[in-house]
């Protein structure tokens, strides 16, 4: 294997890997800071024992999710220093802004909140909870902005310099503003919010199965339900937006989230489809609907749609990943918004629909690979570009040892591997356990 | 003042900042196995970093940031030829990370001293790998035109580079012990205290070899020479740690520990002065090195990112001076959230 797969390989396995526990912290922690409000408002215990427990689930995947974020700003460094000496002056710069304006506000505002219980008044320290979650949120806009401008690149012009051609900044407010990061900042935080809906849902429902702190567990279900049906279809039906402005910016990524080969008016979209990139069609097609792709991009039928055909073959991002990865997200996405709706019907009698509860357990891990197969649906569908149409992969590498990446690529897996064991075993072995009974949750008044 | 100078100076004090204040909590993790000998000593260590190492860290993050966003040839050639030390930082400040959080949730004997030893060993890498990696800057590493490191793991542990080590480690330990003197009290309190008077002659012998042996090692001095005025920095550094040990003295442990950051931050502006106007320079020639003019962003992004820095940067300290407030009294038994 050369340094490029091995640094992608890395790459690929820490932001995954970290982004397994960053959905959960950008929703939990309003949902957190919702519950502790009602607390600080009406001083009702029930709220109090609810934002520890959820809270101390919230503070365990922090921790994991903070460190592991560590390493993918300095892995550009490392690993991609090519891209980064090319583009650094753009994406640097936002990396830099989302440390000074979000991060440090998020790390600061966190150790306040789990040590400072004593030290503050109940509505300050709920207030220190909304700044975490603010932070927390404002840090992935930021991120997002600059993910964005590597899908879509905007507001720069190519000038020599030193270390020969890169890519300097002009507009810095068509950087930030571009439709493409909004898209993926609405997108990602709704899709963020859905998750830990399901997660407090999921975990609220093994309790109400077993008729444990059902007071606690019933208030928490609802309040995570009305969230999530209302985002769940918010992120649908922006879905259906941001994917009409990648088939524009991004045509190729459209062309194999689809399964397309020719360009054609009329261009269909499939239930299923399997590709054959060797002979450039599909080899199994089912469900074909005639017209729907051109209808959901351009809104009518007649609108030819780009086919991966009439892209460079070496320009074709790896297409059956693409596809599937696709289809697992819009139907999961689809699944969310059925689940949800369900449980709106019965939300005064949730304890009775045991069904239900379990069927809500079990969803836990959806959420979670829906989200996952959001990003290799972004991320994949831009290859073989890292900048989108503007520098390749493949230029990007540093100019490192294949052993240096094989032995970091090894230690990340083992050490991620046991932080992940240990992060989620802790995580399910507290939520088992459920809320320390009243008389342990005192706070300063 | 050129837009380069004023980055090259910013990008200096971001990294001294992070030595500043990252430095002492990986001091308490470097002490942590020495002085907490008993769950309680352990707990009160954990304690007193726990409600800001977290932020502290984010120094470090912005240090990175701004060396990617200023900087950005740098950040590319720095990091890819010293990736095998970062990553060994990197897997430290992991470890250490989770341990706090991760060390309370089970009482099994086994779990607890797992994430004890990675609270010492993710504090104590990272320190001395830093130290080793800005003493072998200081010295110029073998890089050629293109930005590889002519070398590997082992050309950085040379006898100047691993001084370098040692002298953080130690200004780290210091510097930690110093602040379990502010925030713990009783036997705890008195093990910090004799630590620290322990510490302070040979962290500033081995300072003073450091800096002596920076004349044969390195070309620091050359700016120095060009501008004596300029020596009142590693003078006003060894004053600070003196003053340091003259608070430890009268028992006054605030302001003891102020000093130790005022010295640290001397410290690493020794080395940051005597650099300018180079960033990463090589040993090789000097027409490889990396200095603020020929590694800089564009003029916009300086400009912007000035911007940003002068106005989000005093919001981050008042806020940060704010946590340090509410955690200034010492640890209580009913503080044990880990």
């Amino acid at each position: 294997m050369d340094v490029v797969l091995l640094s992608r390989l890395q790459f690929a396995a820490t932001t995954m890997f970290h982004f397994l526990f960053v959905p959960l912290t950008l929703g939990l922690s309003i949902l957190v800071a919702w519950m502790e409000t009602r607390y600080a408002r009406t001083g009702d215990e029930v709220y109090l024992r609810m934002t520890k427990f959820w809270g101390k689930l919230f503070l365990i995947n922090f921790a994991v999710g903070v460190v592991t974020g560590i390493t993918l700003e300095f892995q550009f460094g490392t690993n991609w220093s090519q891209y980064s000496a090319y583009v650094g002056d753009i994406f640097g710069s936002l990396l830099a802004i989302e440390a000074t304006a979000a991060f440090f506000l998020e790390s600061t505002f966190i150790g306040i909140w789990i040590f400072g219980w004593k030290r503050l008044s109940a509505k300050a320290h709920a207030g220190v909870m909304w700044m975490v979650a603010i932070a927390g949120n404002a840090s992935a806009i930021w991120i997002l902005i600059a993910n964005a401008w590597m899908q879509h690149p905007v507001g720069y012009t190519l000038r020599e310099s030193f270390g020969g051609q890169r890519a300097e900044i002009t507009d810095f407010m068509a950087v930030i503003t571009q439709k493409f990061a909004w898209l993926t900042i609405m997108h990602t935080i709704a899709a963020s919010i859905v998750l830990a809906c399901f997660f407090v849902m999921g975990i609220s429902a093994w309790h109400l199965l077993r008729k444990q702190h059902e007071e606690v567990f019933t208030r928490s279900f609802r309040m995570a339900l009305v969230p999530g049906l209302i985002f769940s279809l918010f992120v649908a039906i922006q879905g259906d937006f941001h994917a009409v402005d990648v088939a524009h910016t991004q045509p190729a990524k459209m062309a194999a989230m689809e399964f397309h080969w020719e360009t054609q008016p009329n261009a269909p979209s499939y239930l299923f489809a399997w590709p054959d990139p060797e002979a450039e069609k599909n080899s199994i097609e089912i469900g074909k609907i005639p017209g729907m792709l051109s209808f959901l991009i351009h809104h009518d039928f007649s609108t030819p749609v780009t086919g991966l055909k009439d892209i460079p073959k070496d320009e074709r991002p790896p297409i059956a990943l693409v596809g599937m990865a696709f289809r697992v997200m819009v139907g999961l996405g689809a699944y969310f918004i059925i689940a949800c709706s369900i449980g709106w019907f019965f939300r005064k009698r949730l304890q009775e629909k045991t069904w239900y509860l379990k069927m809500m357990l079990w969803s836990i891990p959806l959420p979670y690979i829906a989200t996952q197969a959001g990003w290799l649906v972004t991320e994949v569908g831009r290859q073989p570009w890292i900048v989108y149409g503007l520098m390749k992969t493949s230029d990007a590498v540093s100019p490192i040892s294949t052993g240096q990446v094989a032995t970091s690529l090894v230690a990340f897996i083992v050490v991620y591997g046991l932080l992940g064991l240990a992060g989620f075993t802790m995580i399910a072995k507290k939520a088992m356990k459920g809320p320390d009974l009243p008389e342990a949750t005192e706070t300063k008044a | 003042m050129e837009l380069q100078v004023i980055w090259f100076f910013i990008w200096g004090l971001l990294w001294a900042a992070f030595f500043m204040t990252d430095g002492f909590d990986l001091g308490v993790g470097t002490l942590y196995p020495f002085l907490g000998s008993d769950e309680t000593d352990k707990r009160k260590m954990i304690n007193a970093i726990g409600p800001l190492w977290d932020g502290n860290e984010v120094w470090l993050i912005t240090a990175g940031g701004v060396t990617f966003a200023a900087f950005p040839l740098v950040y590319a050639t720095m990091f890819s030829s010293l990736y095998t030390p970062l990553m060994f930082i990197l897997f430290g400040l992991i470890i250490r990370g989770v341990s706090f959080e991760f060390r309370g949730l089970s009482d099994s004997a086994l779990w607890k001293k797992t994430w004890d030893t990675c609270i010492f060993v993710g504090s104590f890498v990272p320190a001395l790998l830093f130290g080793v990696a800005f003493a072998n800057i200081f010295m110029g590493l073998p890089i050629d035109g293109e930005g590889i490191l002519h070398g590997n793991l082992f050309t950085l542990l040379n006898p100047y580079g691993i001084m370098g080590g040692v002298l953080f480690v130690l200004l780290f330990m210091q510097h930690g012990a110093l602040w379990l003197c502010i925030r713990t009290e009783e036997g705890l309190q008195q093990k910090a205290i004799q630590t620290a008077r322990m510490l302070w002659p040979v962290a500033l012998s081995v300072l003073a070899v450091f800096v002596i042996a920076s004349w044969f090692y390195t070309d620091l001095y050359a700016n120095y020479l060009a501008m004596p005025l300029l020596f009142t920095v590693p003078v006003l550094a060894v004053a600070a740690f003196i003053g340091a040990r003259i608070f430890l003295g009268k028992g006054r442990y605030f302001p003891a520990w102020g000093m130790s950051a005022a010295g640290i931050v001397a410290t690493t502006f020794f080395g940051i002065i005597g650099l300018f106007p180079n960033l990463f320079p090589s040993s090789l020639d000097p027409a490889y090195s990396l200095n603020a003019m020929n590694s800089a962003s564009s003029p916009l992004t300086l400009t912007i990112m000035l911007w940003v820095v002068v106005c989000l940067i005093p919001l981050v300290i008042a806020y940060q001076a704010w946590a340090y407030y509410t955690f200034r009294f010492k640890v209580e038994k009913e503080d044990f959230t880990y």
